[in-house]
């Protein structure tokens, strides 16, 4: 696609008007006068295709802030979901806001300290060579594997009887469905975030950090624990905030894992730990029943959620982006 | 915290160190042992259907839904397990939805990708780079409601002619739910993970490698696209197959967008083929949870899985190979864009 712009193999040189100093890194357009018409057409495309990205971002969220304006009552946070054929009798959505929060926690709570030793062993053992390079190409495989497939897998999973105690069972059959399983699925979604950011803030420390650290006689893991991971603090909430916003986003395995019923449905005496080994709902399982493809199919209560789903989403990616920048801002000299 | 560090100090604790790193391994281990068991169980699931329908499997013959609902029926009664299955129509549209959005999208994310690098005003740039994070963060079940309260209606009122609609009454239902919402709301969803990986490779050419060719005389665009966008290909390779694994699993989005008849559309139709409806393989299985009781649909509910986990997986690693040139001169990033 790309050569279609530049147009046969012959090195294009245009020269520059002799008297014109070169004015590199100006702005684009004042420069770009003397260009052959292929150039400008390029470059004119490349403008329309940036803008027209800004302006789809902006029509999704405008769209979706309008419309849950429209809708959203504040009712709606803290009343169930009711079963009704209209849309105001159909209460709100409680329980599916808890229930993304639980998911979120249990998935980060396994992803996040096995993201972390897995990137520390990735970017400061990774011996032998041979262990690293199947380290690093299972993590890949992870952040591309489908989650409807990661699903399946976690049902065969927690229908085993290794795990049955964690899931819902009524009257001696395990369904494979709780919140354990699911978060335990979504952790392995998460995963792959947390390790390639933890990683990335371990490599930018310089090695000359280290070396200064084992020469007053810390040991490696030492070194690791006191040094490079408060160095790296930044990285490692960065890669737990994208790993958290790919959780409460994924659908799949909730509409499989967690039993997709509206409320919660616990098993057991248990307070808490019988919600844990039941099933229930998230924000995003709550939309996709909502839409008009879904089982209950009331539009107004999908975008309401969508709203609150899309704030969350938009409260982590701010986080992400403060982090960002300070993990770019801290300088070693 | 001083005496702990002094503690430290008079003990080398080369036991400890070498605990860690025993521990951290063993951990690692699990990390691809999980990954190894999840492939073999898959398979193992998937082997019946496999197994009892040969290479025709994956070919073309009857219509699926039948097959897929006499196979649940199978399990159901008592009588004999029942496997028949031509799988090719959801193969096909997962190949058509796949193809057609990372076709769209490569060539809409490598101009993207550039203007931001390197051709945007100085705001724009700081504005572009939050902008393509939300745009990739957006959950798809949100991509799959606008598609379906905005895009599919959108297509069924308008770009569809009654005419259209008449012609093909008696096979299937023109209603909006076609190939074409599903391609252009996937190309959104998908296009932010390559401008990603494609900005973050370009961004890792040497500056002086381009500033050479400016002082050549070529110009910007040019000494770009000639020097910049040919050293970054690995990242070019990398983010496509990304996206391309992408789009393979989704499912949600897919699900709500594309209809839900199990049918293939045909190419020779015409105009017609973008506005037919049909169902991949992620979307099948997504669809069919309630099922997965009865045993023969179980295994054949796997036996999607599998195609999908091994091409997706297959991508995966020619992605990451990709990238292994390019990360020997450069720091390219690594899984999650």
């Amino acid at each position: 696609m790309s050569d279609a712009t530049i147009g046969g193999g012959v090195q294009p040189i245009t020269p520059a008007p002799p008297s014109t100093p070169p004015r590199q890194r100006q702005s684009a357009s004042g420069s770009s006068s003397a260009w052959r018409l292929t150039d400008r057409l390029g470059l004119a495309f490349a403008w329309f295709l940036g803008l027209l990205f800004c302006a789809i971002t902006a029509a999704i969220v405008i769209f979706l802030v309008v419309q849950g304006i429209r809708f959203l009552r504040p009712y709606m946070l803290w009343t169930n979901p009711k079963v009704s054929y209209t849309q105001s009798g159909s209460g709100g959505f409680f329980d599916p806001m808890i229930g993304t929060f639980i998911v979120a926690a249990i998935a980060i709570g396994i992803a996040g300290p096995v993201g972390v030793g897995v990137a520390v062993w990735l970017s400061e053992y990774a011996r032998p060579a041979g262990l690293a390079r199947a380290v690093e190409s299972t993590v890949e495989m992870l952040a591309g594997a489908p989650s409807v497939v990661l699903a399946l897998f976690g049902i065969l999973l927690f229908e085993s009887t290794v795990f049955a105690p964690l899931s819902y069972t009524s009257g001696g059959v395990v369904f494979g469905k709780s919140f354990f399983a699911a978060g335990a699925i979504l952790s392995l979604v998460a995963l792959p975030y947390v390790v390639s950011s933890v990683r990335e803030g371990l490599q930018a420390i310089p090695n000359h950090v280290r070396e200064a650290s084992y020469a007053v006689g810390k040991t490696k893991i030492a070194t690791i624990r006191r040094v490079l991971l408060p160095a790296a603090r930044p990285s490692v909430i960065t890669g737990y905030m994208l790993g958290i916003g790919h959780v409460i986003g994924d659908t799949a395995i909730i509409v499989l894992l967690l039993g997709d019923t509206e409320t919660f449905q616990g098993v057991g005496h248990v307070p808490i730990l019988g919600i844990l080994r039941g099933t229930g709902s998230t924000l995003t399982s709550y939309i996709f029943d909502n839409a008009p493809t879904g089982d209950l199919n009331q539009p107004n209560k999908a975008y309401a959620a969508a709203l609150v789903l899309l704030l969350i989403v938009l409260g982590l990616n701010l986080i992400v982006d403060v982090f960002g920048r300070r993990s770019k801002e801290l300088l070693w000299s | 915290m001083i005496d702990e560090d002094e503690l430290e100090f008079r003990q080398p604790g080369f036991d400890q160190d070498r605990g860690a790193e025993l521990g951290l391994g063993a951990l690692v281990c699990l990390v691809v042992v999980v990954l190894v068991a999840m492939l073999a169980f898959i398979l193992k699931e998937a082997w019946p259907s496999f197994a009892h329908n040969g290479w025709s499997w994956f070919l073309p013959g009857g219509n699926v839904d039948t097959q897929i609902q006499a196979i649940f029926t199978s399990g159901d009664l008592d009588q004999a397990a029942k496997f028949m299955i031509r799988a090719w129509p959801l193969i096909w549209s997962t190949i058509l939805t796949t193809v057609g959005a990372v076709v769209i999208s490569f060539v809409c994310s490598l101009f993207v990708a550039v203007f931001m690098v390197e051709f945007a005003p100085a705001p724009l740039k700081l504005m572009l780079e939050p902008i393509i994070r939300l745009l990739a963060s957006v959950p798809s079940v949100i991509y799959g409601l606008i598609g379906v309260m905005v895009v599919v209606p959108f297509i069924g009122n308008h770009l569809i002619t009654q005419s259209e609609k008449a012609s093909v009454t008696p096979v299937i239902q023109l209603s909006g739910y076609s190939l074409l919402a599903a391609v252009v709301i996937l190309t959104v969803m998908i296009s932010p993970i390559m401008i990603a990986i494609f900005a973050e490779g370009l961004r890792s050419v040497p500056r002086g490698w381009l500033e050479g060719s400016l002082a050549l005389g070529v110009n910007r665009w040019r000494t770009f696209w000639r020097i910049a966008v040919v050293t970054a290909r690995p990242a070019m390779v990398a983010g496509t197959v990304l996206a391309t694994a992408r789009a393979l699993g989704e499912s949600v989005m897919l699900s709500m967008v594309s209809g839900s008849v199990a049918f293939a559309p045909n190419p020779v139709d015409g105009l017609i083929f973008l506005f037919e409806p049909s169902r991949g393989l992620a979307p099948t299985i997504l669809h069919n949870t309630d099922e997965l009781s009865s045993p023969p649909m179980k295994h054949t509910l796997f036996a999607f899985a599998a195609v999908l986990l091994v091409s997706a997986l297959g991508l995966s690693l020619a992605g990451w190979a990709a990238k292994q040139p390019m990360k020997r001169y450069f720091n390219v990033g690594g899984a999650a864009a």
